[in-house]
C-alpha cells in the first residue's frame, strides 16, 4: 500500500495486507500524533488496510507560541 | 472496532476514555465535551459576544465551528503575524472556512500596522519568534476584544497544549505561571477581556478528528518558526506517556487544576495598570508590546540610517482591518 507520511512529506510503500497500528509500529510512528485517513474516512488502528489502499498519515500536534 | 453509541464502525477511537464512536456519535462526543468545559467553568452564555482566535489551524477553525454550530455569537480575529508563505495560507483557510459559513471575521495585520513582521520583532529584540508572537497574539486579541466590546476570548487551546505547557512549567517549576494556567482567566482589569479555553477537555488528536469529519481545510504544515520548539518536544515526552498509558495526559492537567492549583493560586500576585503609551493592561509601566515594539522600531531607525535607507511611512495606528463587514461594537 501507498502511505503518505504528511508532516514528512514523503510517500512510502508498505507490503501486506495488515491492520494500521502494525503499518506505525513499522514506521515508527507513535499512533498519538497522527491520525490515519483512507479516501476522507477516518481509521482506527485495529483496521484492516491492504496492498491496493493509500493511506495518509496526518500530523495532529501543533506548537509554538501559546 | 465499532461505536460504543450505534455499534457500527467506528472512526475515531478515544483511549482515554476506552471507547470510540463513528463519525456521528464522535461529533456528538465532542460537543458534549466542549459544552460541559463552557457551562462547567462559567465560560461564557448564549448571550455572550464571544470573540475567537482564528489562525487557521485545525483547533482554532473546530473551535469556531463548534461554537457556531452550538448556538453561541462568535466572531472570529485573525492576525496577519507576517509569516511569509505560512501566513497567507493560514489567512486564505481562515477567509475560505468564514466565507463558506456567513461567519463574521476580523482581521488585524501586524505588519501592515506595526511595520513589521513578528519575526522582525524577534530578531530586533533578540527574543525567540514564539515569545515574540505569542505576545503579540495576546495583546492585540485582548484590545479588539476590549475596542469592539466583546465580553470573553476563546482560544482554541486544547488538552494536549495545556498539559504540555503545565510540564514545561513543572519541569522549571514556574509557580508564577503555574498560578495562572487555567482554563477560564477572569478580567481583573477594566480593560482585560476574560480568556477562556473551551476545548481544555479535548485532546489534539479529537481536535483534528472533528476538523477532518467536518470537512474543515485548516492548515496542515505547521509554522516554520515552531520547529524545535520546547511544546513540541514536551508533547512528544507526553505522548509516549499517553501511548502506554491513556489517560497520562487528563490525568495530569484536570488533577492539576482539580489539586494543584489551589495549593499555587495565592500566587498570582500581579496588580494590573494602564500601559502609559497605549493604556493597556501591565503589570509595568510599559507594557511588554509597546516596549518590544519601540526597541524593534528603535534598532530598525538605527539600521536604516547606518545603511542610509529613507525611514517609510509611519506605521497605521488602528490594529484592526474587518475582512468582512462587521457590525459596530455593542450590537
Amino acid at each position: 500500500m501507498k502511505v503518505l507520511i504528511r508532516h514528512q512529506k514523503r510517500e512510502v510503500e508498505v507490503a501486506g495486507r495488515r491492520r494500521v497500528r502494525e503499518v506505525l509500529l513499522e514506521l515508527g510512528v507513535n499512533p498519538e500524533s497522527v491520525l490515519v485517513i483512507r479516501g476522507a474516512q477516518l481509521l482506527t488502528h485495529d483496521a484492516q488496510v491492504s496492498d491496493d489502499d493509500t493511506i495518509e498519515l496526518r500530523p495532529v500536534v501543533s506548537g509554538g507560541a501559546a | 472496532m465499532r461505536c460504543q453509541r450505534c455499534r457500527g464502525d467506528a472512526s475515531v477511537e478515544v483511549r482515554r476514555h476506552h471507547t470510540a464512536f463513528c463519525n456521528e456519535h464522535f461529533i456528538e462526543f465532542f460537543d458534549r465535551q466542549v459544552e460541559r468545559a463552557i457551562e462547567g467553568e462559567r465560560m461564557f452564555t448564549r448571550d455572550d459576544r464571544v470573540l475567537v482566535a482564528v489562525s487557521g489551524g485545525k483547533d482554532s477553525l473546530a473551535l469556531w465551528d463548534v461554537l457556531r454550530r452550538l448556538g453561541y455569537t462568535a466572531t472570529g480575529l485573525y492576525i496577519n503575524l507576517g509569516i511569509g508563505d505560512y501566513s497567507q495560507e493560514s489567512y486564505r483557510k481562515t477567509v475560505a472556512y468564514a466565507d463558506a459559513q456567513g461567519a463574521e471575521l476580523l482581521v488585524a495585520d501586524i505588519p501592515q500596522d506595526y511595520g513589521m513582521s513578528v519575526e522582525e520583532f524577534a530578531r530586533a529584540t533578540r527574543r525567540v519568534s514564539c515569545s515574540a508572537c505569542g505576545l503579540s497574539k495576546r495583546y492585540l486579541f485582548n484590545r479588539v476584544a476590549v475596542d469592539r466590546g466583546f465580553t470573553v476570548v476563546a482560544t482554541g487551546h486544547n488538552l494536549d497544549d495545556e498539559a504540555a505547557v503545565l510540564f514545561g512549567n513543572l519541569l522549571h517549576w514556574q509557580t508564577e505561571y503555574l498560578a495562572r494556567q487555567a482554563p477560564v482567566l477572569p478580567s481583573t482589569h477594566p480593560r482585560l477581556a476574560r480568556k477562556v479555553k473551551p476545548l481544555y477537555r479535548i485532546a489534539e488528536r479529537e481536535a483534528a478528528a472533528y476538523a477532518i469529519i467536518r470537512g474543515i481545510d485548516y492548515i496542515v504544515d505547521e509554522c516554520p518558526n515552531s520547529v524545535g520548539a520546547k511544546s513540541l518536544l514536551y508533547k512528544e515526552a507526553l505522548n509516549l506517556l499517553e501511548q502506554a498509558a491513556p489517560g497520562t495526559k487528563q490525568s495530569l492537567y484536570w488533577g492539576f487544576l482539580e489539586r494543584g492549583r489551589p495549593l499555587v493560586a495565592a500566587q498570582d500576585t500581579a496588580v494590573l495598570r494602564d500601559c502609559i503609551h497605549c493604556g493597556q493592561p501591565t503589570t509595568a509601566e510599559v507594557c511588554a508590546f509597546c516596549r518590544m515594539t519601540e526597541r524593534a522600531a528603535e534598532r530598525m531607525r538605527v539600521r536604516r540610517a547606518a545603511a542610509s535607507v529613507p525611514p517609510q511611512d509611519a506605521p497605521a495606528t488602528d490594529p484592526l482591518q474587518p475582512a468582512v463587514p462587521a457590525p459596530p461594537a455593542g450590537e
